[in-house]
């Protein structure tokens, strides 16, 4: 058990390796203008970031379709918008907060942070990982092109066929939709790639599976939910959907031997871990928070981590609570009740761990703590409407009705949003070097939290007294109007909410004081780097002697050295024990990723028009290939495959 | 409870049951909003006992808890989890013995009707063994009270979801799949449903009524529904039966008795007899069928039914002929 460590340790920049370190800063330099530079960068720091701010801009767009949502929704019988625009508007709205907002920003987050909290200098692949950003990027804003010039799809975030099929789906809504989706997975399938190899084989000597910070193994849970989840809808709207529309095959036409019903499973066998994907990394967070604002280790390290993966193995067994209301058999159902029933024993158990931790710790109540607090609180709400709606009979009355919205409003928002805003207030420090406003921060968490639960508890009544989901309007006589006008000055909070956030980020970001490498007295390795980190993170990189490496060592964190510093070498470790094993050199910056980024563009986005797409797209990615393949050229020192590592006693 | 002045209509909620089928539900709900509560508040209330343990210890100047309160926190932790596992395998058990004994319908010659869903209407046949004993009408179900009835439902177009919360969770129509579901109504009334699975553009405005009456009065619904179109008497009434039979209108619509016999739109034998046009959305009255007939895009906005320009005196004659048609 860990006490207290008033001033955590950190690698001095100026220590005794100030030559290495100029050396490093040439080899990290480049040689491109700034704007190009930033362009070809390959530094997953600057990839986060950008990555990061463009999640919350299409978040802030999604939102903006909310808020006319709600608008339209406030009064029985609204003209605001007609039911082709509300179709299109709430289409979006499901689309981006899912795949372009609450699984990639955390996916953004895992690509800043994992590197520097397992204790490395670069992300595995690092220009795979700008080629998911700029695929990210193209996909997303296809999406808004398309609902700003009228045609964002309209048939729902899930796209049921035969709705979204070529005979009652003419132009080109879906295939737009289709697309993004395309984009999308692209994009997260290449970061989970990444993070499974940062994860199993960067990390810092002597971080053995026992010592990986709660984060981290949540994001490698996320990862391997993504590699199993993400190929079979890809599948379904990239080769099934799209070819049913463009081709005319008869994947989902039940009159040529097709089903609508498989594109059901499809979907659902991706969308409902995508829920998991979601706020799995959430969970990470809250341990993050926690641990750091209790100045205690997580009670119960075991449990915590066995819990994220019985989630993760869980999590693909619920699909077809989506689809009680479908020919399902009694068995079936009941074994897709019980599965999703009992998944809410593992999060249940996280639940009481933070509790017993804050009981024996000494609990800051910054802003930051605030949410991981608020999430509790939001999230379990969600939690206990989850199992209710996991029973047949209940969910047969209140599916597809605003109980619903209720309820993953509550998962979501409690799940995702409160912890990543406690995050923001976290790890803004790091990022950008100084400290968020606290006071701001209050008025955020407490907008937010009142926000969260005036538009969306109001919905659960809504549900059960009948009022379906995504319908544009209705009548006066059905008496939905007061609890909706209460839910749509609910969403004027949030919205003064994210302004104060944004606020914060902007005025913080100019003006806020001077985090230095450590101020929380935090126990990760992300903190043993100056904040903001230098591009190659750490020199030398830190060695983990236990589970919260700055509490645990003394005045001075062990180091391993020996690493080259005239090129971008990264030192690989064994998956299990962490014992050095190899060193890698790593590629500098590329443009290559940008120019398959677009290949990708052109083919998704042409595909829309024609199957030609293809042939270029397939010309134009050759290309890029040829270029991201080029060899770099050899180091004499490549031949040595024994890592050097005098003083580097790992374990 | 909660009171009225936040509720909805009545007729429309899950939280009001009239049969068996939404009884057990509701029963259900309350049991689990009951338990979740308790479970809620006692992690709520563990959640500030635990923050405010630790603030008291704090301020008392108390060093942080040692090792000895490890075994404490398992022995907390292991029963709250043990607790969360019995809790919800009594909710599981209670929840599957509820499903199995709402699935199967409680005779063995239930009255039966064919639910078939449409961009955005609902085509409602009742069955019979004898062919003069089928008639179809639309958007609006009269049932007996007190007798379980069968519905097996179909798809024409897309996905439609069947919903009448006051009698029966809901099921889903889908194309290609004939589904089936039953229900029973045990206190007369209207009940109100609404199509639960998106299906489009009008998906708001696809609504269904209930009605659920005596057996005498629905044996005289019956017997009223199984007759055709009389040929009327007064001449405005004639008038527009013609302007309906040379006009566009018989190209969808159908009126037993009359040449008219396309299915693609609502059958409107008996139209004048139904409470509401347009599924649910509008009142049966003069007004409103005459708005409905002449512009159907301002009021749902993407209908398949075009707008129709009529000469006044032929809209006059054809909204009589259609009032006539009980």
């Amino acid at each position: 058990v860990s006490e207290t460590i008033a001033a955590a340790p950190t690698v001095d920049p100026n220590g005794p390796y100030e030559a290495e370190i100029a050396e490093l800063t040439r080899t990290y330099h480049s040689d491109a203008g700034r704007f190009w530079g930033w362009v070809t960068s390959v530094d997953h720091k600057s990839i986060g970031k950008r990555y990061i701010a463009t999640c919350f801009v299409f978040f802030i767009l999604a939102g903006l379709n909310a808020g006319v949502m709600r608008m339209q929704l406030a009064r029985p019988e609204n003209h605001i918008v007609g039911p082709d625009r509300y179709n299109q508007l709430f289409t979006v709205h499901g689309t981006a907060m899912m795949f372009l907002f609450a699984v990639p920003v955390m996916t953004a987050m895992a690509t800043y942070l994992v590197p520097l909290m397992v204790g490395t200098k670069e992300v595995a692949y690092p220009r795979l990982n700008a080629f998911g950003y700029w695929t990210f990027l193209i996909g997303g804003l296809f999406l808004f092109a398309g609902l700003y010039s009228n045609t964002g799809p309209d048939t729902g975030w899930f796209a049921y066929t035969p709705l979204s099929g070529p005979e009652y789906a003419a132009g080109k809504r879906v295939d737009v939709w289709a697309q993004v989706v395309t984009f999308t997975e692209i994009a997260g399938l290449v970061a989970a790639v990444e993070m499974i190899v940062t994860i199993f084989k960067m990390r810092a000597p002597g971080m053995s599976l026992n010592r990986i910070p709660l984060y981290v193994w949540s994001i490698l849970v996320v990862s391997f939910m993504i590699v199993f989840a993400m190929p079979s809808v890809a599948m379904a709207s990239t080769m099934m959907l799209a070819m049913d529309r463009l081709v005319a095959t008869h994947f989902f036409n039940r009159a040529e031997g097709g089903d609508p019903l498989l594109w059901q499973h499809l979907f659902w066998f991706f969308g409902h871990p995508e829920v998991y994907i979601m706020f799995i990394p959430g969970l990470g967070f809250v341990s993050a928070i926690i641990e750091t604002f209790t100045k205690r280790k997580i009670f119960a390290y075991p449990v915590m981590v066995l819990a994220l993966f019985v989630t993760g193995f869980v999590a693909f067994g619920l699909w077809v609570h989506h689809m009680f209301a479908t020919p399902v058999p009694q068995l079936g159902r009941s074994l897709f009740t019980a599965a999703s029933v009992l998944i809410a024993i593992p999060t249940g158990a996280q639940i009481f761990c933070w509790i017993a931790t804050i009981w024996a710790g000494r609990p800051r109540y910054t802003t930051s703590m605030m949410f991981a607090l608020g999430f509790i609180v939001v999230f379990t709400i969600g939690g206990m409407t989850g199992v209710m709606i996991a029973s047949v009979p209940f969910d047969l009355q209140v599916h597809d009705t605003y109980f619903i919205v209720a309820h993953f409003h509550y998962v979501i928002l409690g799940g995702v949003l409160f912890p990543l805003f406690g995050a923001c207030y976290l790890y803004f420090p790091k990022i950008t070097g100084r400290m968020m406003s606290e006071t701001l921060g209050k008025w955020n968490f407490w907008l937010f939290f009142v926000g969260v639960n005036v538009t969306f508890f109001p919905m659960h009544l809504l549900g059960l007294d009948g009022m379906p989901r995504r319908v544009y309007t209705y009548l006066p006589e059905m008496g939905w109007g007061k609890l909706n006008l209460i839910a749509t000055f609910g969403a004027v909070i949030i919205v003064s909410s994210v302004a104060v956030f944004l606020w914060n980020v902007i005025s913080s970001w100019r003006g806020g004081a001077i985090a230095g490498p450590n101020p929380w007295g935090a126990p990760g390795l992300e903190w043993a780097t100056s904040s903001p980190p230098p591009p190659w993170n750490f020199h030398p990189v830190p060695v983990v002697e236990g589970r919260a490496p700055l509490w645990e060592a003394g005045e001075e964190l062990p180091v391993a050295t020996g690493l080259a510093t005239d090129r971008r070498e990264v030192l690989i470790t064994t998956a299990l024990d962490a014992i050095p094993d190899n060193r890698h050199e790593h590629p500098g910056e590329s443009h290559w990723p940008l120019v398959m980024a677009i290949a990708v563009g052109v083919t998704f986005i042409g595909a829309v028009w024609t199957p030609w797409a293809y042939v270029v797209g397939f010309a134009m990615s050759a290309v890029a290939f040829g270029g991201w393949g080029w060899p770099r050229g050899e180091h004499p020192a490549d031949q040595v495959t024994d890592g050097v590592l005098p003083r580097s006693e790992a374990r | 409870m909660l009171q009225d002045g936040l509720r909805g209509a009545l007729n429309q909620s899950a939280l009001e049951p009239a049969g068996p089928q939404a009884a057990k539900v509701t029963h259900l709900w309350w049991f689990a909003l009951a338990i979740a509560t308790t479970v809620y508040l006692l992690t709520m209330g563990a959640l500030w006992w635990a923050a405010h343990r630790a603030r008291q210890r704090e301020l008392r100047g108390e060093a942080a808890v040692g090792p000895e309160a490890e075994q404490g926190m398992t022995r907390g932790v292991t029963y709250s989890i043990a607790a969360t596992i019995v809790i919800l395998l009594i909710f599981l058990v209670t929840d599957l013995s509820v499903g199995r004994t709402l699935s199967p319908v409680p005779s063995k010659h239930p009255l039966t009707i064919e639910l078939t869903g449409h961009q955005w209407w609902w085509e409602v046949t009742y069955a019979d063994t004898s062919p003069h004993g089928r008639f179809t009408t639309a958007n609006e179900i009269h049932v007996p009270v007190g007798e379980p009835v069968l519905f097996v439902l179909q798809a024409q177009d897309v996905i439609h979801s069947f919903w009448v919360p006051n009698l029966a969770g809901k099921k889903d129509l889908i194309p290609g799949y004939t589904q089936s579901m039953w229900f029973q109504a045990d206190t007369a009334g209207l009940y109100r449903g609404q199509c639960a699975e998106f299906c489009g553009l009008q998906h708001a405005k696809m609504a269904l009524h209930v009605v659920a009456e005596s057996k005498a009065d629905y044996q005289r619904w019956v017997d009223q529904q199984r007759g055709t179109a009389a040929i009327p008497t007064d001449s405005a009434a004639r008038r527009g039966r013609e302007i309906f039979l040379t006009g566009t209108c018989a190209m969808c619509h159908s009126i037993e008795g009359t040449s008219a016999g396309s299915h693609a739109g609502p059958d409107l034998t008996h139209l004048a007899s139904r409470r509401t046009i347009a599924a649910g959305t509008l009142p049966n009255t003069r007004g409103a069928l005459g708005g409905w007939v002449v512009d159907p895009q301002r009021i749902k906005p993407g209908v398949r039914m075009p707008p129709n320009m009529l000469k006044p005196q032929d809209l006059d004659a054809l909204l009589t002929y259609l009032q006539s048609l009980k």
